[in-house]
């Protein structure tokens, strides 16, 4: 089964449930195989079964329920945070615990949780992200921009939170 | 360009994804900015902590045993419908013909299908951080390496004196079928042969025809010995032949 893994392991982020996302990646197969007629050679396998993961994903419960919660995207990006001594990666670095970071991504919106996804962990390029998504190039850039900030945020209020607790 | 201006774009530039014309000028900026060298540091130190991070979930073997059940079970329904359509004769006959038409078409699909399997794992290997799991350009290493890994052996050519250089092997699989995935070098060309169990593997290959395009790569593939083998890479045609006929004169 191509990409049985790697969309199992998207379909967990996606919906935080093991048992929502075994049914998501069943879904996508089944869909995939019913549909395979209607997949183009040369254009992008992995972003056509992506594509249809992420769209049975959206009808759901889960998924009209995550996405109603997503700001709109003209929201202004505000200016780009500059190095500190104190950056999120220091924190992860001086922590090494990857558990505070999995807790920032699952914090996330599920339109930047996606994005940060496909581009990190699956590594594809923003024009295979874009044709995933079915949006314009300039929108994932925008995303990822605000998805980065927010994670960097996240981070930087995790290490306030837990200084404040040390405190006290 | 102030620091600034620099800045809002580091990401997109760690991201491969700046245009060709304003790579080389910000990766000098970088090498002669400590602030913005820095800042990058940090933010590639973010990616990686994010991708080592977001491997977080595998599914269970139970589930995925249920998966490939599934999967299996469905042309055993086609082939029911089939046979509770041929009650009427006149009916059937026109099955019968769609059927053989269909047939042959699906064992060309599937074998367009594999196709497109075996670019995707090309392509997906190379993307990788890890693209191979025995790291070896001796070929003495690496197929001991495949031992009881696979269910078959196969022999790997002898490269001296030609272009190509073996970089490493991982194990993969290819519907549902568990094979050898064999990595070369040719100039800056990554070239990936793949090998499996003729017999495992559903579809209607075109042998013998020499490279051919698929997905825009060049792709060759041809049965040996109770093996399918696939080579397949963006090098051009006439170098993916020189590969694959090294392959084939190992058996000959």
């Amino acid at each position: 089964m191509p990409l049985f893994d790697q969309l199992y392991n998207f379909a967990h982020w996606l919906t935080q449930n093991r048992e929502e996302a075994e049914d998501l990646v069943q879904e996508t197969f089944t869909k995939a195989l019913r549909g395979f007629s209607s997949f183009q050679l040369g254009t992008n396998f992995r972003a056509w079964m992506y594509r249809i993961l992420r769209n049975t994903f959206l009808t759901s419960r889960t998924g009209l329920r995550a996405t109603m919660t997503v700001p709109l995207e003209a929201e202004d990006d505000g200016p780009e945070l500059a190095v500190e001594s104190d950056t999120p990666e220091t924190i992860l670095i001086e922590r090494s615990n990857s558990h505070l970071l999995q807790s920032a991504i699952d914090e996330l919106p599920v339109l930047f949780r996606e994005v940060i996804l496909l581009c990190e962990i699956e590594e594809m390029s923003y024009e295979e992200i874009a044709e995933t998504l079915s949006v314009p190039i300039g929108t994932v850039m925008s995303r990822m921009s605000r998805a980065r900030k927010r994670l960097r945020e996240s981070l930087r209020g995790s290490r306030q939170h837990s200084s404040a607790v040390k405190a006290k | 360009m102030g620091c600034d201006s620099w800045k809002a774009k580091l990401d997109t530039y760690l991201d491969g994804e700046l245009p060709a014309e304003e790579m080389r000028p910000f990766a000098e900026h970088v090498r002669g900015c400590p602030t913005c060298a820095a800042d990058a540091l940090a933010r590639v130190q973010m990616k990686r902590s994010v991708q080592a991070a977001g491997k977080r979930f595998t599914p269970s073997a139970e589930f995925r045993k249920r998966m490939q059940k599934s999967i299996e079970a469905k042309p055993r329904k086609r082939n029911f419908g089939f046979a509770w359509v041929l009650a009427s004769a006149v009916v059937a006959t026109l099955l019968v013909i769609g059927f053989a038409a269909n047939n042959r078409n699906g064992a060309r699909g599937r074998a367009e299908q594999s196709y497109s399997e075996v670019a995707d794992l090309h392509v997906a290997t190379l993307a990788s951080s890890a693209p191979v799991d025995v790291i070896s350009t001796d070929r003495h290493t690496v197929k001991p390496w495949f031992q009881g890994k696979i269910p078959f052996a196969f022999d790997l050519p002898e490269l001296q004196n030609t272009e190509f250089s073996l970089l490493g092997a991982r194990m993969t699989y290819l519907d549902q079928v568990p094979g050898a995935h064999l990595i070369y070098e040719v100039g800056k060309h990554r070239i990936s042969v793949f090998i499996f169990q003729q017999g495992a593997l559903r579809g209607d290959f075109d042998d013998n025809s020499g490279a051919k395009k698929k997905l825009s790569f060049n792709l060759e593939t041809w049965e040996q010995g109770g093996l399918r083998y696939f080579v397949i890479g963006d090098a051009s045609a006439g170098e993916i032949t020189k590969l694959s006929n090294l392959f084939k004169s190992i058996a000959s």
